[in-house]
């Protein structure tokens, strides 16, 4: 997928990418000529169509994790189906990502770094990086964490 | 205005990169499999998965390393027909560990992802969910061929359910149709809804390794397993009675 400003005959350039939770997705595009900003909308459908073949708009900044697409999308698996080898079931925290979340307010590390931690397990992510946490991040909209 | 092809800067999603990168996937992970066999039907109730775990298990006693993956993503049965246990699968980097039967059967099902006695759905918009349904579930299927650490093995069944569909998703996910066998019932219905998967399978350019005729000597009249065999020059492998004994399992092990 591109996108073309007509007006400068240029290719946009991808900005980001937002899922707001309620199954839509929202894509930016940038002319690097003239800076017109669009965004491209998808309703749950279209969204829900493109995440079903096991790809993410605008590129992968984490690489797929094994069974990926079942751990995330089915809504009847059991709690118990996977067990990390040797991390009993809950990822790990990279050097980096490590001192990212320190810079937390401390108040509220404790709830942020849950809430990364379930987006890694719930995708089968064993390490959490920095990359882990832009994802995240942006998927849950989180700006600011 | 340019079209798409004269856009010379690449799509920053790359969606055909990373469907390439998922078809690379499979095919490093399936390199140690010898060979992948389809077993099918058109019809429904055949006894598909029963034939694929007695094969498995014959092959495993005859010293084969073999795996077998459920494909039946709805109505799931090898692991219990394989005597797989449901502990957790352990996940070591990069890949998951198939569950391992008594026999030393490796083996993935959505059984084993399933809660019990639950249906598999997915999280989505309920509406029209037919639309995205199928591509799910083929992606489920793409995940188990390249997520799966398979490792070496000389044969890995694939137990597809009723119809053309996951057989269809298959070819597509391969590259290369599979080799194919096909199980039928002695009767005309079961004869002629198996003939449409067959021609399908030789139109997709799948090998018929064979038929195996299944609940044989009962009350279940026809010759499907010998017309079948006859129209598509494909040898009948075996004749399943209705209570086999492991020689006849080994028998057909041992001509496929």
């Amino acid at each position: 997928m591109k996108f073309l400003c007509v007006e400068c005959d240029q290719q946009m350039a991808f900005g980001e990418r937002q899922l707001p939770g309620d199954g839509t997705l929202a894509a930016t595009f940038k002319c690097p000529k003239c800076g017109r900003v669009v965004a491209m909308l998808t309703n749950p459908m279209e969204t829900q169509l493109v995440s079903s073949l096991g790809v993410e708009i605008g590129g992968r900044t984490v690489p797929a994790q094994p069974l990926e697409t079942v751990r995330k999308m089915v809504t009847t698996g059991r709690d118990d189906a996977f067990d990390a080898a040797g991390h009993n079931g809950s990822p790990t925290w990279s050097v980096d990502a490590q001192e990212r979340l320190g810079r937390v307010p401390n108040f509220v590390r404790g709830m942020v770094k849950k809430i990364y931690a379930d987006y890694a397990k719930e995708r089968g992510i064993t390490e959490i990086t920095p990359a882990v946490m832009d994802t995240a991040r942006s998927e849950l909209g989180l700006e600011g964490m | 205005m340019r079209t798409y092809h004269e856009l010379s800067d690449p799509d920053r999603s790359g969606l055909l990169q990373q469907i390439t990168a998922q078809r690379r996937r499979v095919a490093e992970r399936l390199a140690g499999v010898r060979r992948i066999v389809a077993v099918m039907s058109g019809k429904g109730g055949v006894g598909k998965s029963y034939v694929t775990a007695n094969l498995a298990r014959a092959l495993a006693r005859a010293g084969k390393p073999v795996g077998v993956l459920d494909a039946d993503l709805n109505g799931p049965t090898i692991p219990g027909l394989l005597g797989v246990d449901h502990s957790p699968l352990l996940t070591p980097q990069g890949a998951v560990e198939p569950a391992v039967s008594p026999d030393g059967i490796r083996c993935i099902s959505m059984a084993l992802l399933l809660d019990d006695g639950a249906p598999l759905a997915f999280k989505g918009p309920e509406a029209e969910s037919f639309v995205w349904r199928g591509a799910m579930e083929a992606s489920a299927l793409r995940e188990f061929l390249g997520d799966i650490a398979w490792g070496n093995l000389d044969t890995l069944l694939l137990d597809l359910p009723p119809g053309m569909q996951r057989y269809i998703e298959l070819c597509d996910i391969l590259g290369n149709p599979p080799p194919v066998l096909t199980v039928t019932i002695p009767t005309p219905e079961s004869r002629d809804a198996v003939r449409r998967a067959m021609r399908a399978a030789v139109d997709r350019g799948s090998e018929l390794m064979g038929i195996v005729e299944n609940m044989v000597g009962g009350e279940l009249k026809g010759s499907a397993g010998d017309e079948l065999a006859q129209e598509f020059a494909t040898p009948v492998l075996a004749r399943i009675p209705w209570h086999p004994t492991p020689d006849i399992w080994s028998a057909l092990a041992a001509r496929l």
